[in-house]
């Protein structure tokens, strides 16, 4: 059971990164994709700050960095 | 004046910064200090008759040639208030002794228990090096030390990224390494042992509160495992999938929670320390896509999270900012998160139920919603310089996990919710 979900995991991420290929722009198109307000953590400080309130007050973290450390957790 | 006192000001933290890095021939010269960028934040969180904290941040990054970047962060955070102590609320008053031993504290009948000398300050220092490697691979490594008065984090990470298909699809891969140590005042308490409560000050108290203290010292290991996938849709639109894994061994239990033992009336008999299980792994699989209108940035994200303290939550995320005239912009932000409880979450356990390995009555760990509503206020300043000002209310509704409340906890509230305050002024220059 285990691997076949292993298998169908890395179906599907085979079948994105193929797919992948027909999206995207050229390199000259990349005017809004480079503004500071596009980037995918565009205020850092405040994924910082987020991060450690929640990561005290909730049993979750991980997912789009590493998890948490160092706590003055309550 | 102005500019001049700005550039005062970043000269200092540029100095301070080759200092704490050692450098200390850097001399802030005008030509290096322009080359460093900062980010600096308060951040004021206040929970209602629990918990307020003041953290500030200052974060500095100085790009090199060959695009090699620096990022170097400090963050200073102060904690006071009271918590929840994880007994229950009982019709009439109870006397709670505080974890380092020097102390008591009285709980009014209907209250939630709440431990209210809670006190730290910590101190965190973060480093990271960016740097391309080969064609079309960017590495990155670093470390981080967090100290607060009973606590130790070390950490190191590092990560590789990809770019595909003409920097569209980017792939990535990290981890990073963790070593947590706490040292209690007072000591650890033996997992299930009653809280030594009666006769204080005296002799027999302190034997008594001696005999249910286990060391001093505990500590865990955390293995982050990140692998990522960015790719760019079209013109306006990034998206990106990630997965982490999270193994944590060690001494997970929270050394100040206890859980209160009730009789068949649902009166509190005593309070034990609680237990957790000494390893956790998590699963996190995360979502995001950003997509930009005329004049406008969606921002939306998703978190499925999973553990083997049969743990499940999900997470969702959305800012929406809006560009006003002359730069200016406001982003409203909603979250909404909720978690299912782990196995060996109870809020109470009854008297003659007491052969278990683990439990906590920590409402953290317990089923619980939450949701954040927020709004941020940004706008340039002289020379390139940016303010914003971010104010949010966040509130946890925790719940019945299907435990069923007996005698006298049916009259009492056992899944308080709590709510907080986030108020944040930035600066970046």
């Amino acid at each position: 059971m285990k691997n076949k979900n292993l298998l169908f995991t890395a179906t599907c991420f085979a079948l994105l990164l193929s797919g992948c290929s027909s999206l995207g722009v050229e390199p000259w198109e990349r005017d809004i994709l480079a503004k500071k307000e596009m980037a995918l953590t565009a205020s850092p400080i405040d994924a910082a700050l987020d991060d450690h309130i929640y990561f005290s007050k909730e049993a979750s973290s991980g997912g789009k960095s590493f998890g948490g450390g160092g706590c003055g957790c309550n | 004046m102005q500019l001049s006192k700005r550039r005062d000001v970043k000269a200092l933290l540029t100095t301070a910064t080759c200092a704490l890095l050692g450098g200390a021939q850097a001399s802030a010269t005008e030509s290096s200090s322009e080359q460093w960028q900062f980010d600096t934040a308060v951040l004021f969180y206040s929970e209602s008759e629990r918990v307020s904290a003041v953290e500030a941040i200052v974060a500095g990054q100085k790009s090199f040639a060959n695009d090699q970047r620096l990022n170097v962060k400090l963050t200073i955070d102060s904690l006071t208030g009271a918590s929840a102590n994880g007994a229950v609320a009982q019709p009439n008053a109870q006397t709670f002794t505080r974890p380092s031993g020097n102390g008591q504290y009285h709980i009014k009948a209907d209250k939630t228990p709440l431990d209210d000398t809670f006190k730290d300050t910590r101190v965190q220092l973060t480093g990271q090096w960016t740097q391309p490697l080969f064609n079309d691979y960017t590495w990155s490594v670093g470390g981080n030390l967090s100290k607060e008065y009973d606590y130790l984090s070390l950490s190191v990470n590092s990560n590789l990224a990809r770019d595909f298909n003409k920097k569209n699809t980017t792939v990535s891969a990290g981890f990073s390494y963790a070593f947590d140590q706490i040292e209690p005042e007072g000591g650890l308490a033996k997992p299930f042992t009653t809280m030594a409560v009666d006769s204080f000050g005296t002799p027999e108290f302190d034997d008594a509160f001696a005999q249910i203290r286990d060391g001093s010292t505990e500590d865990k290991n955390t293995l982050d495992l990140l692998f990522g996938l960015t790719q760019v849709i079209n013109r306006n639109t990034i998206v990106q999938l990630n997965y982490s894994y999270s193994d944590v061994s060690g001494y997970l239990t929270d050394p100040f929670k206890v859980i209160s033992v009730v009789d068949q009336h649902g009166m509190s008999q005593r309070a034990i320390y609680e237990n957790r299980p000494d390893t956790r792994t998590k699963h996190a699989f995360f979502g995001q896509v950003k997509t930009h209108f005329n004049n406008t940035i969606l921002d939306a994200s998703y978190r499925f999270m999973t553990d083997d303290w049969q743990i499940d939550s999900h997470t969702l995320d959305m800012r929406y900012r809006i560009s006003l005239n002359n730069g200016h912009f406001v982003e409203p932000h909603v979250r909404y998160y909720t978690q299912s409880a782990a196995e060996f979450y109870q809020p109470f356990i009854q008297d003659d139920a007491m052969a278990l390995d683990y439990l906590s009555a920590d409402y953290r760990i317990g089923e619980m919603d939450a949701f954040t509503v927020g709004i941020k206020y940004g706008l340039p300043m002289s020379s390139g310089d940016s303010l914003s000002f971010r104010l949010e209310y966040y509130r946890q509704t925790p719940k019945n996990n299907g435990t069923e409340a007996i005698g006298a906890l049916k009259d009492v509230e056992l899944y308080e919710p709590v709510d907080a305050i986030i108020a944040q002024v930035s600066y970046s220059f």
